[in-house]
Parts: C-alpha cells; structure tokens; sequence
C-alpha cells in the first residue's frame, strides 16, 4: 500500500514537470502584462499581435509551403524507394538502408552544415530552395521507415491475381497495392510533415536571403529574452501539433488493427 | 497431520465478474501423479496458478499438510512449476538457470554443483552446462525447465502443459520419462492438459474440468469406462452421444428401438444422454444386428478403420479392425454393459 | 514484380544530398587554405587538441554525461511504473509521456526561460513567501534543468518498451524458484533491461552532447558548448576548415558510440522514435 501511494506520487510529480511548462507558457499567453511574475487579467492581445507581426506570418507561410511541398515529394521519393529497396537482394538492400539510417543517426548539426557546405560549394544562394531540398532529404529516411513495413507485408499474389483476372498493370497498383500501402504512406508525410515543421538545427544553417521558418524566428526572438508573442504562438503550436498527433495515433492503432484481423482470417 | 498433502476447499476466482473457477474441491495425496484435464478456458491452469501462488483465489482455503498456504507469496512455497512455455531466463546458460532456486537459498558451491551433475544426468543432458539456452532444442529446454524445477526438492511439481510445444514422437518419449521421473523420485505431480491420451497415460488420478467446475475425479480406467456426464465421455475418448429416453430399469429407447442395458435409477420416460465408444458398436450380419444400417464412409486410421454407418435417423461412429466397403448394408449390435446412460447434463 | 529501379532516384538523392555534403565536411577537415592554394594538412585537428578547446568538449562530455545518468535515476522507475501489470489506463499514461517529444523542443526550452527569469514565477512565488530571489537562469543548473526535461522522455520510452515486453512467465519461474520481489528485480528485470536502457542512454546522451540550442537558451551568451563551438566556426568566426574538423570529431564520437550501443539492441528495430 505504502509503495503505491509513492509510486503514484512519484508519477505524479514526474508528470507535472513534464507538463507544468508547457501548461504555464500556455495561461502566461492569455496574460495581460508583459511581466511574467503577476497576472493581471485575461487577454487576446498577444494572439492578435502575433497575427499582425509580419515576420510572423512571412515565416509561418515559409514554414508551411516547406512542410507541405517537402512532405510531397519526400514521400513521393520515399514510396518508390520503398519499392525498389523490398526488391532489392540482401548486399544492395542492407547497403541501402545503412545509408537511410545515416541522416537518422548522424547528429542534426553536422547534417545541417554538411548541407551547407554542398549548397555553398556547388554556388546555390542560401533560402527557399537549400531549406526546400534539406528538409526533402532528411525527411526520405522516415518516409520510407513508414512504408517499407507495408510493402514488405504485400502479398505478391494478389497482385498477380489481379493481372490474372485482367487488370492492367497500372490499374492493378491502383485498386490493388496502393489501397495496402496507403496507410503507411499517409503516416510517412504526417511524420515528414511534422519533423519539417519541428526542425530548427538544419534549417538554422540552410536558410539566408531573408527567408526564415517559424523555429527560426522563435530562436532569435527568444535569444533576446521573453515576447509574449512567442507564447500565443507556442500555444496555437501545441495545439496543432496536438491534433496532429491524435490524428496520427488513430490512424495507427486502425493499421493495427487491419494487421491483426488479416492475421486471424489466415 | 491430515491425510492429504494439499487440499483445495471451496476455491472460486474470478477475474472482473467473469468465473474462471467456480467451488474446486480437490484433494491430492503424497506421491501422487495427478492430472487435471479439459479444453482450454476451462480453468485447469486457473487452479494451478493457484496451488503455485501466482493467482489470488476470490475465495476458499488452500491447505498444504493441514496449514493454510492462501496468503504465502510464491517464493515461500515448497512447491516449483515447469512452465508451458518453459520460462527459461535467457540471460544464463543452462548451469546458472539451474542453480538459481539452490544459489538463492544460499546453497554451498560445492554442493550446488554436485546436485546439478545428478539433476542434468536425470534429465540426460550432462555437458550440456555452459549452453546457452537459446541454443537448446524445445525437447532440450523443456528438460532444463524441468531440472531448474526439481533440483530444488519440491515437496510438489506444477507442471502447466509442458509438453504442449512438442512434436507427437517428442511428446510419447517425455510422457513415458516423466513418468518414470516421478515415480523415481517420489514427488507429487500435478500436470495440466489438454491432451486426454497424455492424462491416460502418465495419471494416476484424472480430474476432469469443464467451465470452471470439476466434472468427474478418478483413476484412468474408471473415468474412461463409467464417464459421469456426455461430456466427460465425449473429451475422454472419442464416443457417440444419442439422445435416449429411459423408459424404466435396464430398458432404453435409442432410434426407434427399445435396447437392453445395464442401468438403473433414472425416473420412468426421462430423457437421458447415451454414450456408445465406436470400439464397441459390432459389424454383424443384419439379420443379427439390433440398427441396420449402410456404410457411408471409410477412413483408414492406421490401427483401425473408421466406419460411419447411417441407420435409420443416427449416424453412427465404428472402429473396427475389419474393413467393410461403402454401401455395404449391414447390423449393429451393441452389448448391455457397453451402453452409458447419463442423466442430461442442466441447462445453464 | 522486379522494380529495383524505383530506388534509384532515391540513391542518388541520397548520395548527392548525404554522401557528397560528408565527403565535403571530410575534405575542409583535413585540409588548410592559404594564399599558396588548398593543402593537405592536419593542422585543423592539432588545433582543436589545444586546452581551450579540449575544455569545451570535456564539458560537453561531462553536461551530457550528468544529464544522462539524472535522466537515468529519473525515468528507470517511471518506465517500471508504466510496465507495471496493475496499471488502468497505461495506454493513455505512455502516449501522455510521448507527448511531449513531438512538441518543438525550441519551444519546450522556451517554457523554462518564463518560469526561471528573474521576473519569472518560480520568483514570484519565493518573493509572495518572504524569500529572497535566487538567479535561476544562465548557469549550469538552468542547462542541466533544460537537458532533463527535453531528453527525458527518450529515455523512459526504450527502457519502458523493453520492460513492458519481459515475459511475465520469467518473473513467475523466478518466484516460483525463491527469488523475493528484490531478487527478482536484481537478477532478472534489470539484467533483462539492459538493451532498453543502452538504447535510452544512446537517445540521451547524443544530443545531449550535439546541442547548442538549450545552452544558448538556458545557459546565456558565453556559455560554450561543442555545438555552440561549431556554430561559432561556421557562422561567426568563418574558420570552416576548423569547424569541420570539430564536427568531424563529433561526428566519430556518436557514430562509434552509436555502432557500439548497435551491438546491444539488436531485437529491437526502430523502436526508439515510438
């Protein structure tokens, strides 16, 4: 008894730190004075400042299109290579994936100014496109993470039964392997998505010429002290980020479950 | 001091509302070679979760030689079980999964080797010491499970079917060495199983279990010749089961004919449950036979064949070692005492 | 269903975007240039073996190594408690531990500057009681605090997705053979675990020594660390070859550890990030 009264308490405290945080940043964005001692009445204004700040909004545009166009195309990439990799005889295929898993495992700084160092070399201005194609190359890696397992669990025949049936090749992959894979690949560019939106460190060296991600702008903003802004702005963060999430954990407890129900009925 | 080495009295458990078991009353004697059999689900490894400690019964009493063991954790009982799925610890070799009961209680160096050269000798796997376990073969590691269990001298051995993951030749041989293990040693076994040929052949007693309640307590033979209920008689062995109506003492009414048999006791026209094993159904002319039938199918099933004869309204099951071909009209005859009458089983 | 050829685009992005840029970061490691032309030359890493410089990554080691093991005191008992067999809704309590990972960790540091400030309500609250302010920010406790929180959850998770996958059948069969809860802990659980824990330890300590976000944050302007030292080289002194040759070092450092704690946890694929 005694024990699970101090595990409890234990846990409790444990989870309080991890959340106090985030849950204070969060009440101080709706406080009235800059200070961040006394609370002094509820208020907007920080969220309606945040959404007039034009570096802001400039790099929260930047922020999204690099998201969502890197995402595309990462996952574009990511899918084929999936393909091809599970096709793959072992020597080619574990030579492959050691080269995935080296932007994984590499640390975020020596990645960010090993791209740099390319951009630089091979004469391309730092800005929109260097952080475009950063973000492609360190998001592929968790595309295919994602995707490989389904192509691998595909089942050859079915394919083939479907030629057999008279599909054609193109309108087999449509109705027959894509609807298969498609979970996998939806959660690859929720991942890429949300490590684009997430990462500083790589950005931080890739970017010039005016152009700068929401992580960006956070950093400098913060390294002169407090800004209320940035709380309304972490809130409004959290909160996608949240639902994002939620999001992306149904979406896999419901692979799952496909997983399993085509286990049993085997 | 009480006449039996453990005493279950009265245990029920049930896990959030649903009864695993319900009032298990069951006494084992010293020395005994008890089975406890019956389709999964149908709480034998329940009760032995309970007599090895890692289930807490909703009620009743556990005595072990007269004194109430409920509230003792597993590791202070003088009991040990051999896992379904072995439980070896994977991070030692053979020698270190088997001394570690003895290195807990503290056991000499000296001695703990010594025991384990006689306990790897019983289970003949000596040189096998400083094997990883992972290596082993499942006959292998099931035999180093059951070193691990008895080189501590358990005054008992839980063993949950602990066969189960073996092949059928595997199998025969480790049933025929556990045995003779147990009657070398003298120790208590209470082995779980699905399997009713593996109860008829190690068990001294066979307790026989259907949702959460014990259906029949009793050495082999007498469970396997005088089954109390259709379904002790349909799991042990294979059986046809016909509906009967008693019309009154040692006369039954089966398929339209009214047969001789060798019960009595049962109300007048009560409907019963009637057992025939397919061995004792006989193949005569059909001038002789009591149902005449004709022959839907034959399976060769390597000591017998299995013949199904369709008569009248019944289908019934043979074995006989005499092979009769298919549409062949013939008669069956059954005699008195090869005839089970059992009282139908309540509806729940 | 031969289609090796739909990863060949990927190979190549991969080898113009990954290969190409290490190859680079290699090449100004070991090189100098000076007005005579571009030469081979070790200088780079001679320079870095100077006491200033040794003393910087000594600190990282130490900062990360101390963030680690805190991390490691801190988050063995809660992955246990979140492994353990009586818990109700340990779903929710794990995804509530997840959580926090996914939310930019810029902005989590953040969140520790607005309670530490001196303004700030940890402060507050000391002054509402009587006491006198204490400065919180821009020393090693504020970076230690920052590590703690932003890695702790990389550790729980491995350890606790390793503890929640022991066979319950192993600390049954060493109940049944004696062993009382202690026992059980110290000769089956935590031997058991050590892969989790390994893989905590990699997930901790690599960033942990790499960052130079939570040290500028937490620990002020003048507070260096080898990711700040790198940053430095490249962005304000200009020195790249110098820098390089440090990432090059970082470089050895995680991918020889990583490749050592690789050789432990081979059962579990990938597990980390989940």
């Amino acid at each position: 008894m005694v024990t699970k009264v101090l595990k409890r308490t234990y846990i409790l405290f444990l989870y309080v730190f991890l959340y106090a945080p985030i849950i204070m940043l969060a009440l101080y964005s709706f406080n009235n004075s800059r200070t961040r001692g006394a609370w002094t009445g509820f208020t907007f204004k920080w969220y309606l400042a945040m959404f007039q700040d034009r570096q802001i909004m400039t790099s929260l545009y930047y922020s999204l299109i690099i998201g969502l166009v890197g995402a595309f195309i990462a996952t574009f990439i990511g899918t084929l290579a999936a393909f091809g990799i599970n096709s793959m005889k072992p020597l080619p295929r574990i030579a492959t994936m050691n080269l995935t898993y080296l932007p994984v495992l590499n640390p975020d700084i020596v990645t960010g100014i090993s791209f740099m160092l390319l951009f630089i070399f091979i004469k391309l201005r730092l800005g929109f496109l260097t952080l475009l194609l950063s973000h492609i190359t360190f998001n592929i890696p968790y595309v295919i993470l994602s995707v490989l397992p389904r192509v691998k669990q595909l089942d050859k025949n079915m394919y083939e039964a479907a030629l057999d049936l008279g599909a054609t090749p193109a309108f087999a992959f449509r109705k027959v392997i894509l609807p298969e894979i498609m979970p996998g690949v939806i959660i690859g560019w929720l991942l890429a998505f949300t490590l684009s939106l997430d990462d500083f460190v790589i950005s931080f060296f890739n970017t010039g010429s005016g152009v700068s991600t929401l992580s960006i702008t956070i950093y400098s903003m913060a390294r002169r002290g407090i800004n209320p802004k940035i709380n309304a702005l972490s809130t409004l963060m959290f909160v996608c980020v949240l639902s994002l999430l939620v999001i992306v954990n149904i979406m896999m407890s419901r692979q799952k479950k496909g997983v399993k129900i085509k286990e049993e009925t085997r | 001091m009480s006449e039996y080495l453990i005493s279950l009295q009265n245990i029920s458990k049930d896990y959030n509302g649903t009864e695993a078991i319900r009032n298990v009353n069951l006494n084992i004697k010293k020395n005994e070679f008890l089975t406890m059999l019956g389709p999964s689900g149908c709480g034998k490894t329940t009760t032995l979760r309970i007599i090895g400690g890692f289930e807490y019964p909703s009620s009743g009493k556990i005595l072990f030689e007269g004194t109430d063991i409920i509230s003792l954790p597993p590791y202070k009982r003088r009991v040990n079980t051999v896992f379904q799925k072995y439980a070896l610890f994977p991070h030692m070799n053979v020698f270190e999964n088997i001394a570690f009961g003895l290195k807990i209680k503290k056991v000499e160096p000296a001695i703990i080797k010594q025991k384990i050269d006689r306990i790897l000798d019983l289970v003949r796997l000596t040189g096998y010491e400083k094997r990883s376990v992972n290596s082993l073969s499942g006959g292998q590691q099931q035999r180093v499970a059951i070193a691990r269990a008895l080189v501590n001298e358990p005054e008992v051995l839980l063993l949950d079917e602990p066969l189960g993951a073996l092949d059928l030749k595997l199998r025969k041989g480790m049933q025929l060495e556990l045995k003779a293990m147990q009657q070398q040693l003298g120790i208590t076994f209470i082995y779980v199983t699905h399997d009713q040929e593996e109860a008829l052949t190690m068990s001294d007693t066979i307790v026989v279990m259907n949702n959460g309640l014990i259906q029949q307590a009793g050495a082999p033979e007498s469970i396997y010749n005088e089954p109390v209920n259709a379904f002790v008689a349909d799991f042990i062995g294979e059986s046809n089961i016909i509906d009967g109506i008693m019309l009154e003492d040692y006369q039954v009414k089966i398929s339209g004919k009214n047969i001789r048999c060798s019960d009595l006791g049962f109300g007048k026209n009560e409907p019963v449950d009637v057992v025939i094993r397919p061995e004792d159904l006989k193949i005569v002319d059909e001038t002789d036979g009591v149902f005449l039938g004709t022959i839907k199918s034959v399976t060769f099933k390597g000591v017998h064949y299995e013949m199904m004869v369709q008569a009248h309204d019944m289908e019934w099951m043979i074995h006989s070692t005499r092979m009769r071909p298919t549409g062949m009209k013939v008669g069956l005859k059954v005699d008195p005492y090869d005839i089970h009458i059992m009282k139908k089983a309540a509806e729940e | 269903m031969k289609k090796t050829w739909t990863a060949y685009p990927y190979i190549l992005w991969m080898i113009i975007f990954t290969i190409v840029p290490l190859g680079l970061l290699l090449y100004f490691s070991f090189t100098v240039t000076s007005s005579t032309g571009t030469i081979f030359s070790l200088d780079n890493f001679r320079r870095f073996n100077q006491p200033i410089y040794l003393k910087v990554l000594f600190r990282s080691l130490k900062l990360a190594g101390v963030s680690t093991i805190l991390c490691f005191a801190l988050g063995y008992p809660a992955a246990m408690f979140l492994a353990g067999r009586d818990l109700k809704h340990r779903n929710t309590m794990v995804l509530l531990m997840v959580l926090p990972m996914w939310v930019n960790f810029l902005l989590r540091t953040y969140a520790w500057l607005t309670l530490l400030e001196r303004k700030g309500l940890i402060n507050t609250i000391l002054g509402a009681i009587g006491l006198p302010s204490l400065s919180l920010l821009y020393n090693d406790f504020a970076v230690f605090l920052g590590m703690v929180y932003n890695f702790l959850p990389f550790m729980v998770l491995p350890i606790y997705s390793i503890l929640s996958k022991i066979d319950r059948n192993l600390i049954e069969a060493a109940e049944d053979l004696g062993a009382n809860p202690f026992l059980v802990f110290l000769k089956i659980t935590f031997p058991l675990s050590i892969p989790g824990i390994i893989s905590g330890i990699t997930m901790v300590f690599m960033p942990a020594v790499t960052t130079f976000v939570i040290s500028r944050l937490l620990g002020g302007g003048q507070y260096t660390l080898i990711g700040n030292l790198i940053e430095q080289q490249f962005l304000t002194v200009g020195d790249w070859n110098f820098g390089s040759a440090i990432s090059t070092v970082m470089m050895a450092i995680i991918l020889i550890g990583m490749g050592f704690a690789s050789r432990y946890e081979t059962e579990q694929e990938g597990s980390g990030l989940w």
